[in-house]
């Protein structure tokens, strides 16, 4: 476990970068005393509940208010119709995704139905209670269409297609190719191959999608109140698609409970829900319940990947052929798009691996079911378990195992700057450290031993190792170039105030991560205060500096490099200050602890808030010219890189029932090298929770449909999650490779978790069932499929 | 049939009587009508916990239970429990092992875990997994959670030692 630092003890001044110092925003929180979305009553407000399509893909012939309007407390149903003439639809396509195709989707469908739970009218009442009960009272004629189900089929002949103008069921494809592939396979020592299925699953937070949209009509201003991600971007979004001035628009994020990539998306019930508060004048409320959840909250990760690799008699890999098929439900997700998974899983499989011939495939299509798109570490789960399936079958037909595999293999350390075959720029990574501190951290010979030692006695335990890389603090590469309204770039404002005190209010937000946490331990050693003389402001666009928001893996290394560089220049600033008013120079002084003191003696000068006092209240006594901005400003983005990718490694130590196909989960580790770590104690939360998210695809997690596009789960009854009594302990251990982007030198660890865990889990559970021959490739791995590989079940 | 009954119960230590809707669940109840946002309503099926209050004494979903019913009953919340100060010190190992991230599952987790060391002073790592294992974390991975439960289980036990 990490040193736990008390703040007040801390043995260097102003050190706190790197320390594990607890965060700031906890207290209120195990108080209960944080404020959601659901927490928020405002004058005059009324609810709204959705009537939802029952259908998989079906006209709306007709829909009849009357029963629901004639409830007492139901002040209003508005349908697709009716908010038409107030919104513009969207159209989720990225011009650099060449070829990608969506169609118009508005708040509410005008005349057609695409999937299960898709809302398709609205009630407004005085309570969610009466409006849900209306709700079932809103009488719509659905005439059943035939839909596209199976992601297998949508391109085929013969299935309906979605969305006519667009021709075909076809949202995106690419192919990623170097080398001379076929040349490789025909050459190899070895081919293995396997198909690969990741399960359709979502990110189930605990707070569900929550806002509250209050027009003033006086003011002409709206104001939402919204569980998101991203503030900026849903203000600009709003602002477009409602017809308002961006300035008209302000986004207000409170505590988010938990948001793991749903809350970034823009949600069409939510676009409704403003676009009725506009209409009504007056705050209009919707908190999604746990089925709404279910159905509508973004879907993720539903990949068939057939992949095959080659390798040479040294059991080095030559050549890495993979063709992925996903599909993303009927609409891609504004304004990220759902082909971006898809591309992710083509630009990262085979990762970490140094060999040459690439090709992979990836086919993105249509179909009627909820739509997917980004959820924690998009696209990495799915490249790692096919990267990491492939290197244990590969290890497996040489004859090596699967570490000295992956030693063999991976890209050297100090080998970078450099390029991988499927065109990824790494500035630097450290797989072969990160291997030998797994290793060492796992006693990797001595569980050997034991796994061996166990075989004899009719226990099967399994070793599983995944290494992976993770792809971090995206640049304009990841969606500005593709014309979305997303900013890579972020800022921070940082002010003293007059009692010595800093205000630091940054464009990044805080879903439960520690953003404040970090901005705080920042500001604090860049300006020279003590950490508790510092408040951060997030999650406001009227407030912050204007900035992408929290997601991919960018709050540290992006906002936090801008906190960094705003608090720099506020230290600079006060030290002018100090300079004329102890008849000094900037450079012979220093801000240490809250205090101006002299560089040379250590002796303490002045305390800052005298500093502040006289800037502020008697600014008189300063030379008239004397720059006094104790407010500061910085933005940064990055520019040498597309991305600053991190990696790590992961190992799964698990033990399989093969009379039941039940896995025991027995110990978790990982290593991982995000760089310049902040706060030592809120990055292995992080890959913790990330890692466990990770087990829940690879166990539990799945959405599954019927053959007619119906939804099979209702509640947490039907879609099975990580509890605490089937979870491992996780050891986490950190290699450190800052990125020379910026003075922070910090990358994301937000994703690694998750990205490595399923692979290890399933290349475990394969280890464990190697004395059978048996072997598991889809997920998640449920008894059911562990059984039947065993032959034990049809 | 009346929709509404008459009911007067005790919340965090004060008399409320109020005129609630029959079908009016607890969860609701308690943030609806009385204001007290730290309960949460994450699932409204009793699996995820979120909504963890202790009626008479022992922790139930707020969810499940219908406030009309709970005439003469003491209800608490961790409002209450905050005030009396009587998990401070599961609050406190909570703050400084970074047991809480997005914090909406936290409230009812508390109650959980202190129902835990009431019935066991001494629980094992396998025994608190196995008592939280009625309240859903999507942050945590559970492990920080359990190791806060851990360590204050052992300074209550120094100190009771001592």
């Amino acid at each position: 476990m990490n040193e736990i630092v008390d703040p007040l003890s801390i043995d260097r001044p102003n050190s706190y970068i790197g320390k594990s110092v607890p965060r700031p925003n906890v207290k209120k929180l195990v108080e209960g005393r944080g404020q959601y979305v659901d927490d928020i009553v405002l004058p005059r407000m009324v609810h709204v509940a959705f009537a939802r399509s029952p259908h998989a893909h079906a006209r709306i012939a007709g829909i009849d208010p009357a029963e629901a309007l004639a409830l007492p407390g139901v002040l209003r149903v508005l349908t697709g119709k009716d908010l038409e003439p107030h919104c513009e639809p969207w159209v989720a396509v990225l011009a650099h995704l060449k070829g990608m195709k969506s169609a118009p989707q508005r708040p509410l469908p005008v005349d057609r139905a695409t999937w299960v739970g898709e809302a398709v009218a609205a009630v407004v009442a005085e309570t969610r209670a009466i409006a849900e009960d209306a709700a079932a009272k809103v009488h719509v004629t659905y005439e059943p269409l035939p839909a596209a189900v199976d992601m297998e089929t949508a391109l085929s002949p013969g299935t309906p297609v979605i969305h006519p103008d667009l021709g075909d069921n076809l949202c995106f494809q690419r192919v990623n190719e170097s080398g001379d592939v076929e040349a490789a396979f025909a050459a190899a020592h070895k081919v293995v191959e396997a198909t690969f299925h990741t399960a359709r699953h979502t990110g189930l937070t605990l707070e569900p999608r929550s806002i509250l949209a209050d027009y003033n009509r006086a003011s002409a201003k709206l104001t939402v109140y919204h569980s998101t991600q991203a503030p900026h971007m849903m203000q600009g979004v709003l602002a477009q698609h409602l017809r308002l001035p961006e300035g008209d628009v302000r986004v207000i994020c409170s505590d988010v409970g938990g948001s793991y990539g749903i809350k970034v998306h823009v949600y069409p019930d939510e676009v409704a829900v403003a676009a009725i508060a506009k209409i009504m004048a007056r705050p209009v409320k919707f908190i999604a319940d746990r089925l709404e959840s279910f159905a509508t909250d973004i879907h993720a990760r539903d990949h068939r990947i057939k992949g095959r690799m080659a390798v040479d008699a040294e059991g080095r890999i030559t050549a890495i052929d993979v063709d992925d098929l996903t599909g993303i439900g009927p609409y891609s997700v504004y304004p990220r798009t759902s082909a971006v998974e898809g591309n992710q899983v083509v630009n990262l499989i085979g990762g970490p691996y140094d060999f040459a011939n690439y090709r992979a495939k990836t086919t993105v299509v249509f179909q009627n079911k909820t739509p997917t798109c980004q959820y924690r570490a998009v696209g990495h789960p799915i490249a790692a378990a096919v990267t990491e399936g492939l290197a244990d079958l590969a290890a497996e037909a040489v004859g090596l195992d699967p570490a000295e595999f992956r030693r063999r293999n991976v890209m050297a350390d100090g080998s970078y700057p450099r390029t991988s075959p499927a065109g990824m720029r790494f500035e630097g990574l450290s797989h072969i450290a990160s291997l030998d501190k797994l290793l060492a951290m796992i006693d990797y010979a001595g569980l050997r031993a034991e796994q061996d030692r166990l075989r004899g006695q009719g226990i099967h335990r399994g070793i599983g190792l995944a290494a992976f890389i993770e792809l971090t603090n995206p640049s304009p590469f990841m969606y500005g170039i593709g014309g979305a309204r997303i900013s890579a770039q972020d800022g921070c404002t940082v002010r003293i105030d007059p009692d010595g005190s800093v205000m630091a209010a940054t464009g990044v937000t805080e879903q439960g991560q520690g953003t404040e946490g970090i901005i705080r331990q920042i500001v604090a050693e860049g300006v020279g205060v003590a950490l508790e003389q510092v408040r951060v402001v997030t999650g406001d666009t009227l407030t912050t500096p204007y900035g992408g928001g929290t997601w991919a893996c960018r709050g540290a290394g992006i906002g936090g490099e801008a906190a960094l560089q705003s608090a720099i220049a506020v230290k600079e600033a006060a030290l002018r200050v100090a300079a004329a008013m102890l008849q000094s120079s900037p450079e012979a002084l220093e801000l240490v602890g809250g205090a101006i003191i002299e560089r040379a003696t250590g002796q303490t000068r002045m305390p800052l808030s005298e500093l502040a006092r006289i800037v502020y209240f008697r600014g008189d006594t300063l030379p008239p010219d004397l720059p006094r901005e104790l407010m500061q400003t910085r933005h940064f983005i990055t520019k040498q890189y597309p991305f600053a990718f991190t990696n790590g490694i992961q190992a799964a130590y698990l033990e399989v029932d093969t009379e039941t196909g039940l896995v025991k989960l027995l110990r978790h580790w990982c290593v991982e090298d995000c760089g310049r770590v902040i706060n030592p104690l809120l990055v292995d939360e992080q890959v913790r929770g990330g890692i466990v998210q990770g087990i829940g695809a690879a166990l539990y997690e799945q959405c599954p449909y019927s053959a007619e596009g119906q939804l099979l789960i209702g509640s947490m009854a039907d879609y099975l999650v990580p509890m605490s009594a089937e979870m491992p302990d996780i050891e986490v251990g950190h290699v450190e490779t800052p990125t020379r982007e910026s003075l922070l030198g910090a990358k994301g660890a937000g994703e690694a978790g998750t990205a490595g865990a399923p692979a290890a889990v399933m290349n475990a559970i394969n280890d464990a069932l190697r004395p059978f021959g048996a072997k598991v490739h889809a997920q998640p791995f449920t008894p059911e499929r562990i059984l039947a590989a065993l032959g034990r079940v049809g | 049939m009346s929709t509404h009954l008459d009911v007067t119960l005790t919340v965090n230590g004060e008399r409320v009587s109020r005129r609630i809707e029959a079908r009016r669940h607890l969860i609701d109840f308690l943030r609806l009508d009385l204001g007290l946002m730290g309960s949460h309503a994450g699932c409204e099926h009793g699996f995820c916990g979120a909504c963890t209050v202790r009626v008479d004494g022992t922790i139930v979903r707020g969810c499940l239970v219908l406030a009309a019913a709970l005439d003469g009953a003491q209800v608490e919340t961790i409002e209450g429990v905050s005030d009396s100060g009587e998990i401070r010190d599961l609050q406190e190992a909570f703050v400084v092992r970074n047991a809480a991230q997005c914090g909406y599952c936290t409230p009812g987790m508390l109650l959980t875990a202190a129902e835990l060391l009431k019935q066991n002073p001494a629980p094992t790592r396998d025994e608190i997994r196995e008592h939280l294992s009625g309240n859903y974390c999507r942050c945590t991975g559970y492990h920080a959670i359990v190791d806060a439960v851990a360590a204050v289980a052992g300074r209550r036990n120094g100190e009771a030692a001592r």
